[in-house]
């Protein structure tokens, strides 16, 4: 359904070069749920915009449904993390839900059916004509989701969309993000920082490095398909897959640090302060280093 | 309680400016300050009979079209320039030169193209009026949310929707903005316009009252335009309530936080 082969993107300007991803290859079968989780600033949000469309690679090509994608492709829907910022805050819930099937479109009444399933399958309806800056930051997620969900897309893309929102919110989104996908029965590609989240959520967690980004591993998660957080996070099993996926992006953390420290500290280090930036890059470094968990959401 | 209060507070001021106009003028010998009560004599006399046909409305219709011709442009020229980064670079450094030019000198510019009639003061109260609407405009498209732009380019709204539920709405703060400016702007060109060269309108009514020496006559024509200003604002804020709504709750929403 999806696939990414020798993705590879550079960031070029102001005299600045930056490899944000290296070399990607992947392929995500219909129907299946995949996450994807690496460390912060490993160009996960790039590559997530390379696939839906809205970033044209340097080089490498990226799938759907057997199509390449030249910008935003059909039947493919995203779902941002920010999304205080993503919902139109002039329209109401249902308008914003509405939208993308209006230009797609579709009749009035095919319109209001679809958009009532999807905001009755996310617990959300009898906030139909509120505000989207009326509701609570889960709710405007949820309303998020119910547009992607109206959209009927083949494939859903996810981009870390319940970081900004308090952990008890979190679980719920996480328990309701499955039981959409078992529903609809979409290709889920769900990009986060949370490694619990990644295992929890996943039939697969694909690992990134640092940037420039590859894939660092690839692992099935065995886990039944119905998933709770108590029984499913307390299992032995579970810890066992957190454990590995844990080591496997430390592991990716600490080698982007031992390639990169030869030449910061090497005979090119009064070059790098020359141009002033050695001190700020030493200390996120460091930041980068002593974060032995990733972050965790700011609760609102 | 609190309403009463609150239009204490709106009213107290301008009561009690009236209430000292009136007392201070009541026994005025002056010629050129007349008593306050002549004036409003003459206000009535003035402006509710054949003038209200023959100048007051003549001189709002030349402002309501001058008016809405610069919403038009200035929002649909801002979008054009707000919209495309090179456009923006070519055109910046002559529309700053054309917002610096005062638009009372194109009035006898645009009287040798124009003529002295309608066009010519319609014509000036565009020149005026669309700058600030065009220059607010075109900020308020270049801070379009890149998120949201993103959600319509994957959602693949585009053409009319896009225009109207991105662009024009994430502007619009910015383009109410600009029309407020716009407005009070429109009613000193107005004036200007018709104290030039006309045969009707407020401004050439005011003027002409002055050279006649009906001087309680002129000083009802200020009341008027500072009556009609006071209207005009109002009604801008009714208008500016509806089309912000979410605008405002957002900023309540935020407040409360």
């Amino acid at each position: 359904m999806l696939t990414v082969t020798g993705l590879h993107k550079v960031y070029d300007g102001h005299g600045r070069r930056v490899e944000a991803v290296g070399d990607l290859t992947f392929t995500v079968p219909a129907g299946r749920f995949v996450c994807i989780v690496g460390p912060s600033g490993c160009g996960k949000t790039t590559l997530l915009r390379c696939i839906a469309g809205l970033l044209p690679p340097t080089a490498g090509q990226v799938t759907v449904g057997g199509k390449p994608v030249a910008g935003p492709p059909d039947g493919l829907a995203v779902v941002f993390q920010e999304y205080g910022r993503s919902l139109f805050p002039w329209l109401r819930v249902v308008d914003n839900v509405e939208l993308p099937l209006r230009a797609a479109g579709l009749p009035r009444t095919k319109r209001r059916e679809l958009v009532n399933e999807a905001l009755d399958a996310v617990g959300l309806a009898d906030a139909h004509t509120a505000y989207p800056w009326q509701l609570s930051g889960g709710m405007q997620q949820r309303v998020a989701i119910a547009r992607a969900i109206a959209y009927q897309p083949q494939v859903l893309l996810m981009d870390e969309p319940f970081a900004a929102v308090d952990a008890q919110t979190r679980a719920d989104l996480e328990d309701l993000i499955r039981t959409v996908w078992q529903r609809f029965e979409m290709t889920m590609l769900f990009v986060t920082h949370d490694i619990d989240e990644a295992v929890y959520l996943g039939q697969r967690v694909i690992m990134l490095s640092a940037a420039p980004t590859r894939v660092a591993d690839d692992l099935e998660i065995d886990l039944p398909d119905g998933r709770d957080q108590l029984g499913t996070r307390g299992g032995p099993r579970f810890a066992e897959l957190r454990g590995h996926v844990y080591a496997q992006i430390q592991k990716a953390k600490l080698e982007k640090t031992g390639a990169e420290a030869r030449p910061r500290w090497g005979p090119d280090r009064g070059a790098a302060q020359a141009r002033g930036t050695s001190a700020e890059q030493r200390t996120r470094e460091g930041r980068h280093l002593s974060a032995a968990e990733p972050k965790r959401p700011e609760s609102i | 309680m609190i309403a009463l209060n609150r239009i204490f507070l709106l009213l107290a001021l301008p009561v009690a400016l009236f209430a000292g106009w009136w007392f201070a003028s009541a026994g005025s010998t002056d010629f050129y300050v007349p008593p306050l009560a002549t004036i409003l004599a003459a206000f009535d006399d003035t402006w509710f009979g054949p003038r209200l046909t023959t100048d007051v409305l003549p001189s709002m219709g030349r402002l309501g079209l001058g008016y809405a011709l610069a919403l038009l442009a200035g929002v649909a020229l801002g979008v054009a320039i707000g919209l495309r980064r090179a456009l923006r670079a070519l055109l910046e450094p002559v529309l700053e030169f054309l917002r610096a030019v005062p638009p009372p000198v194109l009035v006898p510019i645009l009287m040798l193209f124009a003529g002295i009639g309608n066009g010519m003061k319609v014509l000036v109260i565009v020149s005026g009026c669309v700058w600030p609407v065009l220059l607010n405009t075109v900020e308020g498209v270049r801070a379009i949310d890149g998120v949201l732009a993103d959600t319509c380019r994957s959602y693949r709204i585009g053409g009319r929707l896009r225009m109207w539920h991105l662009v024009l709405r994430s502007a619009s703060p910015q383009i109410v903005t600009g029309a407020r400016q716009a407005l009070s702007v429109g009613i000193i060109l107005m004036v200007i316009s018709e104290m030039f060269a006309a045969n009707s309108g407020l401004g050439f009514s005011i003027v002409q009252f002055q050279r006649g020496f009906q001087i309680p006559e002129m000083w009802s024509g200020v009341l008027l335009l500072g009556l009609l200003g006071v209207v005009l604002s109002l009604l801008f804020r009714i208008v500016e309530h509806r089309v912000l709504a979410w605008y405002h709750g957002i900023r309540a929403v935020e407040r409360q936080r």
